[in-house]
């Protein structure tokens, strides 16, 4: 007896975008896309085994001395004493610092550097933000300092932006940002720790 | 009059899905590729501080995580509630920082650009973060970030 040819059914696919649609949603909520956020920062270079630690002569007027204590109290050190301040005070200091607006005698010397797009400006670019902390300073308000540093310079290249381009910093391009660069270079110093004031 | 007929009521033709799937699949396949799965299993706990000004960490291959913290609770127990510096899936000493560096450099491909998180508790002590940031200058890792949540 001859066979009848029986014609094969079609596997039933209706269920592979619904089995799909799981491994998809587990992907979705597995996903972390991290966008993994921080505050860049660059180590100064290690010193050469041979080389003692050169004491760089920096001018007084020119250094923004922020020491941090093993209890998180800010101090300015100027002319010799400390003077404490606030967190929420710090920006405000370090941009006068920075910019140096009234070319003043204890705020870093100006001189007037030919900026290509800018032209002549009077730029403060030998000062140094010096940060020095106690090995029992909490992280965090070493973090909310840096940050506070961070924000000067960015305000300050803000303002400077929107003076001469009509655009934030951040909306500017490579060249007219090299230029903001240029006049508030980001000068922040990773000194190392000290013990003092106690513990 | 001639040339106006009732229309009839037509059927709604029914949509192709036999494509469905495959789109689907492309989705699945996207996400599979974006995904990373954490490959430590964090040994400490942390609460990274909250800032204004960061940056986003791009480039994924080129970044190493330290992390800093206290032990997590189940390992208390054993290990004290002191910092600890976790190198990928144990804890270390600073010291031990050098060998990671160069460790993790040596499967970079673009090795000038290594970035090293630091994702630190923020009732860190200092000393740690600076014992680190000490190692990490001597082993030539520079460019550094201090890992960080947004705040408003």
């Amino acid at each position: 007896m001859a066979k009848k040819k029986k014609k094969m059914p079609g596997l039933n696919t209706s269920s592979t975008a619904d089995i799909s649609f799981m491994l998809l949603i587990f992907f979705l909520v597995t996903t972390s896309m991290d966008t993994d956020m921080g505050l860049a920062r660059r180590l100064p270079q290690p010193p050469e085994d041979d080389q003692k630690d050169v004491e760089i002569d920096v001018k007084e007027r020119n250094v923004f001395n922020v020491r941090i204590n093993a209890d998180g109290y800010l101090a300015l050190y100027r002319n010799g004493n400390y003077d404490f301040i606030a967190l929420e005070d710090l920006r405000a200091q370090a941009k006068e610092f920075i910019d140096n607006p009234h070319n003043l005698g204890s705020l870093p010397e100006k001189h007037v550097k030919d900026i290509e797009l800018l032209g002549p400006m009077a730029v403060t670019d030998n000062h140094v933000i010096s940060v020095q902390t106690d090995r029992g300073t909490p992280y965090n308000i070493y973090f909310q300092v840096q940050n506070e540093l961070v924000a000067a310079y960015n305000e300050l290249r803000d303002e400077l932006s929107m003076a001469r381009f009509h655009k934030p910093y951040a909306a500017l391009d490579e060249e007219h940002r090299v230029a903001i660069r240029a006049v508030y270079p980001q000068k922040i110093s990773e000194a190392e720790p000290k013990k003092y004031g106690g513990n | 009059m001639a040339g106006f007929k009732k229309k009839e009521a037509r059927e709604m033709p029914e949509m192709n899905t036999s494509s469905l799937p495959d789109l689907i699949f492309t989705i699945l396949f996207f996400f599979m590729i974006v995904t990373t799965m954490r490959e430590v299993t964090l040994k400490v706990k942390f609460t990274v501080p909250a800032g204004t000004e960061l940056e986003k960490l791009t480039k994924k291959s080129t970044v190493s995580f330290i992390y800093v913290g206290p032990p997590t609770d189940a390992l208390r127990a054993q290990m004290g509630s002191g910092t600890r510096i976790q190198l990928n899936d144990r804890y270390a000493n600073p010291s031990e920082v050098m060998d990671f560096v160069a460790q993790e450099r040596r499967g970079m491909a673009n090795q000038a650009e290594q970035t090293i998180s630091i994702k630190a508790d923020q009732h860190t002590q200092m000393g740690y973060i600076t014992d680190i940031k000490e190692v990490l200058r001597k082993s030539w890792a520079l460019r550094i970030n201090y890992s960080a949540t947004r705040r408003q």
